[in-house]
């Protein structure tokens, strides 16, 4: 940040702008991400505090809703003291106490953000942002349309401001109301510092200025600032950057001030009264904000500290010999998984559950048949190398919405619509009211690949490409892959008969951020060709035989099998049933009972959350309340997707197994035992920080604030081009979770639990700046757990030390279902009420 | 069998109000009980629409009629609600019980845990009352009353996310429009008077005979009812050149966009000519530029459409288009084909706005497999200028966007901005004095010239509406602003007592409500400025956050003030507005003008007070261009 910069440089500028802008894809590619990255160079609250000052975000909850967290005693009074005793001396105890507790402080919120530009108001009572944002907003969006527009923008295919200028050149209408902003556009010079110049003539004030107008309307920077850089999230191609569109505003600055004054007015820099604020200058700590870093740690601390406790305080079992194995199971590391992995122990107590990234190891473009584009099946970051295809799947497989058809939009094909389908579409209302079923226009993770169809995956010859990419992958390849998998999740030895891989998707409908909903380690997209060609690997009988030369030996009867789990319908699909041996068929029919059974409960576990179901009700009743609620076109929450996710266990699955964590965990499996050097464990945590922590910080920067940082209620949004939402029909783009996603969170940052010994976890984590970074800069917590003594290590500064408990005691339950029928759903969105669903940690006898 | 089918009719208004007074005493954090409420209340009423429709069929669809309450009565002039029945009413009562009904059930879980559940549930209600006070209008009167009803609930639904700019922005301004469309019903009310020297109900519309002997004897007056009926249609049905409003009042929750702007509430335009086609099929005039109008916004509208990238204002534009066609269809006089488009162009629209965000991930996936990229040329012919130039016209809206403000409104405010250089007190100086001058005016009117003593009552009329005007466009003082609108409604009498021979008991009425209102409005201001030190009407304050009662007890003076449909006031207005007379143009025109403003700068403070993003920052706010 190069602050006191008088001289404007353009690139500079522009690149240092891009950083900070919300960096969310169009919905069809959403990844959660923490919104504040930019300010992840910093501590997590200097990084906070910065970005509240200078923007104005709110980055934590107010102090009275930390302060009625304290009364309802979800803050505990004992942490509360020790962290105030660590951060401000034994000493200074009470006299904090006091401040934190019960001193009046002024809450408000100023920003750095726009005092430039406010000088439009004062001193010339014009109002820029009204005058240029809905034009702005709507020629943006018709240009980057993906194609809800029946006429596209007429020239599309060039740049944006190529596009703009050919229109202009070429048209008896102009975008502008003065001849100077045309002029300017088509012969002058139109470089930003020239416009600049017109509009600021300050040159120090030039940076400040551009960081005003982008910030006026994030939503719509931060989506052409994401385009810029990833252009193949658009499938109708777009060239646009953040330079045409500054340039493109400046112009119609320039413009709509010459309509209001008729090219007779000043620069702004030329008569500023009071020169605001440097934007990125140190933002220093008050005591407020010392106070509200107190209640943030004492909050997150209340819950970690339990759940540290418990795993010290659960009984420790015998290292038992190897018994029969009824089946096994992988399944992705999302917080949605963990209590369906635990009925399944629950039910079958003879199968074994682990868990890895869902992308299962395998990184590919998926190009489904008939598709025109490939699709990404692995995590943002990845890149992948390969191609797998999809063959002869079944005829019809896609239905068509009418509702949908361009052709209502058209007067004549309009009219004959309204008298036909329009009187159908009350009937079918009705139907969705109160019988609600699939329909075309629903967001299916079934749809994602035809579960009888083939895949490409094994490639025999490598010069088979396409498009650059390897179609398949060669064995070679394949036994890398397993290899790496079935290492660090710590399955070595104990192979069950059928090993279920499964992925992961959702069902949704109305929801424009159906992919928030999908696996985020395949990419936003649903796990089930991962699944599937993990499967085949592991399955390949010469992957199978390299790999027992090298000890790992699969037994020849044990068989992986792909599934699919949709997390909202609490569904299963197996895919290739019929590769089965007929002794696994059998065990295959004995095991899924367990599966379903299991899915019933998952089901009831998460209606407690949801008020249109009675928790009370039998799990097979709950099981298909949940079924109707996944496609009902008036629920705008089919699940409640990574909300309250707090904690993030890597290790052996006893590290967790007795206790009852409410899903708010995730969990990679990952066995110490067999990784001494921890050689694999930098695979395994190398996802953790981006992946969870990119979840978990989205969730808390979407609560706390959830209008900038968030996308506010989703009831009135409007879809704009296919590639984000706004309110209404000329509001800014709203980035961020809606409301209805984070209500229930509780904002703390994720605490990543290692079981493994400190110096290993150190020599794991930081070989990669970009992921240390969230462990140094504490914008994830981290803490290693001896996995002999249980011993607890908290990551701080660089180093590890030892952690003591403060709880000593924990509820103890031995059924999950009695305990979720006994608790009420929470009244309002209100933090202390909505968080009261929240469940302290309990040891599961 | 008609007599019961019509003493039938009031039940249709009764159920909504019972359900909107009893909803209105349930306690915010009672989701459910809201939403049974409102459910079995619209519930019930669908339940009776329908079996009331049987009935009706079955016994050959009569037309029925029914004169109601007598809300005031003079010699020469009764307020009266009354009812009237027909196949046109049918439809509509189909249709909207229909939707109401189902859109009801829908939001009962698509709007839980929404901040506002509860004023949610209520407007829906209190539109519902002022729908079906429509539908089931039987003379101007009550059609009138419902359609101020409906403005304001449209206000109050737009603006239901009151703590963001743009909502409340737009609000304002869908409300600023609407208000067009009161004041022609107003003109035409008064006109009425002059034209049929009875209170014309709608059934006697029907008589062929009857309204062409009017129509000979007074022409031009029939054009012009005929040419304010129009108005009033194309304000609410969002016709050319009003049909900007529609996309910007796609602002509240999508289900409340879906049955209001999607479907009840713009096709009410087409409602209104339908019933007052009778009248106005003679004039051939009228005929022909309702087909134009129809045809040029369904051409307009459907361009617009065509260029509209975000979902919903797809559709917002291609319902006026289809609205349009409807226009037409009603002027060549088919008009079952019109209700039967109407039935269908409401529900297509209230359900492709339902399913609207399901976009997304559809049209994706179509794409995914059926991508065609799109061609373009690079040749640069005439045609291809035509092309781009249509192309950012449709994309501009045609400018319809400032229009309506910079043909009607802005250039009242420039009007009341030039008195800016009038201060509070002189203004209280001058209120005094004028005032005074009038008094004596009105006890010695034997000893002015008779000359002078004709101009008198729109001397006044004009002084009230100055005040008025300055009112408006009062950015500073919202006190002032307040004091301002009390003065215009003191200046109403006085103009009228001058004008004639209005009794007593008349003015005592009026101004009862004038001054209940005023006090209680000036009351609530003090008390929030005791609070806030500063209330200013320069930008929105968004003080409902923290004073939510004072704001709803603000907006029930505002209406009293406003002379809002069954307020005092507003029978006193009624009553004045008998008094004027036939050659009374200008007066007519200013009364009407003041009824209108008033009612913009009210509603104005109300907004600039206690809606938009809260002017304290110590809690998380919705950015500027949200």
């Amino acid at each position: 940040m190069n602050s006191n910069n008088s001289i404007f440089y353009e690139h500079e500028v522009l690149h240092e702008l891009k950083r900070f802008l919300p960096s969310q894809a169009p919905l069809k590619d959403f990844v959660h991400r923490n919104i504040l990255h930019a300010f992840q160079n910093f501590k997590f609250y200097d990084g906070i505090r910065h970005a509240s000052k200078i923007f104005g975000y709110f980055v934590s909850l107010q102090l009275e809703d930390y302060r009625s967290l304290y009364i309802s005693k979800r803050i505990r009074e004992d942490i509360l003291k020790r962290i105030i005793a660590d951060k401000k001396g034994l000493e200074h105890t009470n006299e904090w106490m006091k401040n934190v507790l019960s001193k009046r402080y002024d809450t408000s919120i100023s920003s750095r953000i726009g005092l430039l530009r406010l000088n439009w108001k004062i001193q010339y009572r014009i109002d820029l942002d009204l005058s240029v944002h809905p034009f702005l907003f709507r020629i943006l969006c018709s240009y980057l349309d993906q194609g809800i527009s029946i006429w596209g923008f007429p020239v599309g295919n060039k740049g944006f401001l190529s596009s703009i200028r050919e229109i202009e050149e070429n048209s008896f209408t102009s975008f502008f109301k003065r001849k100077r902003a045309k002029e300017l556009l088509l012969k002058g010079n139109c470089k930003i510092e020239d416009l600049l110049k017109i509009l600021v003539g300050d040159e120090s004030l030039y940076k400040q200025y551009l960081y005003d107008q982008q910030f006026a309307h994030q939503g719509w920077s931060g989506m052409v600032s994401t385009i810029e850089d990833q252009p193949q999230s658009l499938l109708n191609p777009k060239k646009i950057s953040i330079h045409d569109l500054i340039i493109f505003e400046l112009l119609l600055e320039i413009d709509a001030l010459d309509f209001q004054f008729e090219e007779d007015w000043l620069p702004i820099g030329s008569n500023l009264k009071n020169r605001p604020e440097e934007l990125f200058e140190e933002v220093p700590k008050t005591e407020l904000d010392e106070v509200l870093s107190i209640w943030q740690d004492a909050f997150e601390w209340s819950y970690y500290d339990q759940v540290l406790a418990a795993i010290q305080l659960q009984k420790k079992k015998e290292e038992s010999t190897p018994f029969h194995k009824s089946f096994q199971v992988f399944t992705c590391i999302d917080d949605r998984e963990v209590s369906f992995r635990r009925y399944l122990e629950r039910i079958d107590s003879e199968c074994e559950t682990f868990a890895t990234p869902g992308f299962f190891g395998v990184e590919f473009y998926f190009q489904p048949e008939h598709g025109k584009f490939y699709t990404k099946c692995c995590p943002e970051p990845v890149t992948p190398k390969y191609l797998i295809k999809e063959t002869a799947t079944k005829k019809g497989g896609r239905k068509k919405e009418a509702y949908f058809s361009k052709l209502s939009h058209s007067l004549f094909r309009g009219w004959l619509i309204t008298q036909t389908l329009g009187l159908l579409s009350g009937f079918k209302l009705a139907l969705n009211i109160f019988y609600p079923s699939a329909m075309p226009a629903m967001a299916s993770p079934i749809a994602h690949m035809d579960k009888a169809s083939n895949l490409t995956i094994e490639n025999i010859n490598t010069n088979h490409r396409e498009n650059d990419l390897q179609v398949g992958f060669t064995i070679d390849e394949m036994l890398q892959r397993v290899e790496t998998v079935l290492i660090s999740i710590g399955l070595v030895k104990d192979f069950a008969s059928i090993v279920y891989v499964v992925g992961h998707g959702a069902t949704s409908i109305n929801n424009p951020h159906y992919c928030a909903y999908d696996c985020g380690a395949c990419g936003s997209r649903p796990g089930s060709v991962n699944a599937r060609v993990f499967c085949f690997m592991a399955n390949h009988p010469e992957v199978r035989a390299i790999l027992g030369s090298r000890g790992l030996t699969i037994p020849i009867e044990t068989q992986f099998m792909g599934a699919l789990h949709d997390t909202t319908r609490d569904e299963i699909t197996y895919f290739d049933e019929n590769l089965l041996s007929p002794v696994n068929s059998t065990n295959h029919k004995k095991n899924s009972p367990v599966f379903v059974k299991a899915l019933d409960f998952n089901s009831k576990e998460r209606s407690r959350r949801l008020v249109s179901i009675d928790t009370n009700l039998s799990a097979k009743k709950i099981h298909k309340e949940i079924l109707r609620r996944s496609v009902s076109l008036f629920e705008p929450r089919q699940e409640l997707n990574h909300s309250t996710n707090a904690i993030c266990f890597v290790g052996r699955r006893s590290l967790s197994k007795d206790i009852y964590l409410d899903r708010r965990s995730s969990m990679s499996s990952y066995d110490y035992k067999i990784d001494p050097e921890g050689k694999y464990l930098f695979n395994v945590m190398k996802p953790i920080a981006p992946v969870m922590g990119g979840v978990n910080l989205e969730y808390f920067f979407s609560r706390v604030d959830n209008y900038k940082l968030g996308s506010g209620t989703k009831l009135p949004h409007n879809v704009m081009g296919l590639i984000g939402v706004a309110n209404g029909s000329d509001g800014d783009l709203r980035p961020g979770l809606p409301s209805q996603m984070i209500e229930v969170h509780d904002p703390i940052r994720l605490l990543v639990i290692v079981e493994q010994f400190p110096e290993i976890v150190l020599g794991a984590i930081n070989q990669e700046p970009e992921t240390y970074e969230f462990y140094i800069n504490e914008w994830v917590r981290l803490v290693a757990v001896n996995p002999e003594t249980r011993d607890i290590f908290l990551f701080k500064d660089g180093s590890f030390s030892i952690y003591r408990p403060l709880t000593r005691a924990l509820g103890a339950i031995s059924d999950v279902i009695t305990l979720i029928e006994s608790v009420k759903a929470a009244k309002s969105t209100h933090i202390v009420e909505a968080t009261k669903e929240n469940l302290p940690v309990y040891l599961i006898h | 069998m008609t007599l019961l089918l019509t003493s039938m009719l009031q039940y249709f208004l009764l159920i909504p109000f019972l359900g909107f007074i009893f909803s209105l005493f349930i306690p915010n954090k009672m989701e459910n009980t809201v939403s049974r409420t409102v459910l079995f209340t619209v519930g019930s009423h669908l339940i009776l629409s329908w079996g009331f429709l049987i009935i009706w069929l079955i016994y050959n669809h009569p037309t029925l009629e029914k004169s109601e309450i007598i809300l005031f009565k003079t010699n020469e002039y009764q307020f009266l609600i009354s009812f009237y029945f027909d196949k046109i009413s049918a439809v509509y009562l189909f249709v909207g019980s229909a939707l109401t009904f189902l859109v009801t059930q829908y939001c009962r879980w698509y709007l839980h845990r929404e901040g506002g559940y509860k004023r949610f549930f209520n407007i829906i209600l209190f539109f519902y009352i002022g729908y079906n006070l429509i539908i089931f209008s039987g003379n101007f009167e009550t059609l009138f009353v419902g359609w101020e009803i409906l403005g304001l609930s449209s206000f109050l639904l737009i603006g239901f996310y009151r703590d963001r700019y743009l909502p409340v922005k737009n609000a304002l301004k869908v409300f600023t429009v609407f208000r067009i469309a009161d004041m022609c019903l107003l003109i035409v009310m008064w006109m009425n008077h002059y034209l049929w020297r009875t209170n014309i109900k709608f059934s006697e519309l029907t008589d062929e005979q009857f309204i062409s002997e009017h129509l000979q004897n007074h022409p031009i007056l029939g054009i012009l009812i005929s040419l304010m009926i129009l108005l009033a249609a194309a304000v609410k049905s969002g016709q050319l050149p009003f049909s900007s409003w529609v996309p910007r009042a796609i602002e509240g929750p999508t289900p409340s966009s879906a049955i209001f702007y999607g479907s009840l509430s713009v096709h009410l335009g087409a409602f209104l000519l339908l019933r007052t086609f009778p009248f106005w099929q003679q004039l051939t005039s009228i005929v022909i530029t309702v087909i134009f109008l129809g045809l040029f916004t369904s051409i307009i509208a459907t361009g617009i459409a065509r260029v509209q990238s975000s979902v919903k204002t797809q559709i917002a534009y291609s319902s006026i288009a289809q609205i349009g066609l409807i226009f037409i269809e009603i002027a060549l006089g088919f008009h079952e084909l019109a209700l039967m488009h109407f039935t269908g162009n409401a529900f297509l629209r209230t359900y492709q706005l339902l399913v609207s965000p399901s976009v997304v991930s559809y049209m994706i996936r179509e794409q995914f497999y059926n991508f065609i990229p799109r061609y373009h040329v690079d040749k640069k012919s005439a045609l291809r200028k035509i092309k781009n130039s249509i192309y950012l016209l449709c994309l501009k809206e045609f400018k319809l966007d400032s229009f309506v403000h910079r043909f009607f409104w802005n250039p009242l405010k420039g009007l009341g901005r030039k008195l800016n250089f009038l201060s509070g007190k002189e203004i209280f100086v001058f209120f005094i004095a004028t005032y005074f001058i009038g008094l004596i005016c009105l006890f010695n009117e034997q000893s002015i010239p008779k000359e002078v003593c004709k101009y008198l009552p729109e001397f006044f009329a004009f002084i009230g509406l100055l005040m008025l005007l300055k009112s408006f466009a009062e950015i500073k003082d919202a006190l002032l602003s307040w004091v301002l609108v009390i003065a215009m409604h003191l200046y109403r009498p006085l103009s009228m007592a001058l004008n004639g021979d209005i009794k007593t008991n008349e003015i005592i009425l009026y101004l009862s409500g004038v001054i209940i209102s005023g006090v209680l409005g000036y009351a609530c201001l003090n008390e929030l400025k005791s609070h806030e030190h500063k209330i200013t009407l320069d930008q929105f304050q968004g003080h409902s956050y923290e004073h939510p009662k004072l704001a709803f007890i603000f907006l029930l003076a505002c209406l009293g003030l406003m002379a809002f449909p069954m307020t005092p006031t507003f029978i006193g207005v009624e009553l004045i507005f008998t008094h004027i007379h036939e050659d009374q143009a200008s007066l007519i025109f200013f009364a009407a003008l003041s009824y209108v403003v008033s009612g913009l700068a009210l509603i104005r403070i109300y907004a600039r007070i206690f809606l938009g993003p809260h002017i304290k920052t110590y809690h998380a706010q919705p950015s500027g261009s949200s």
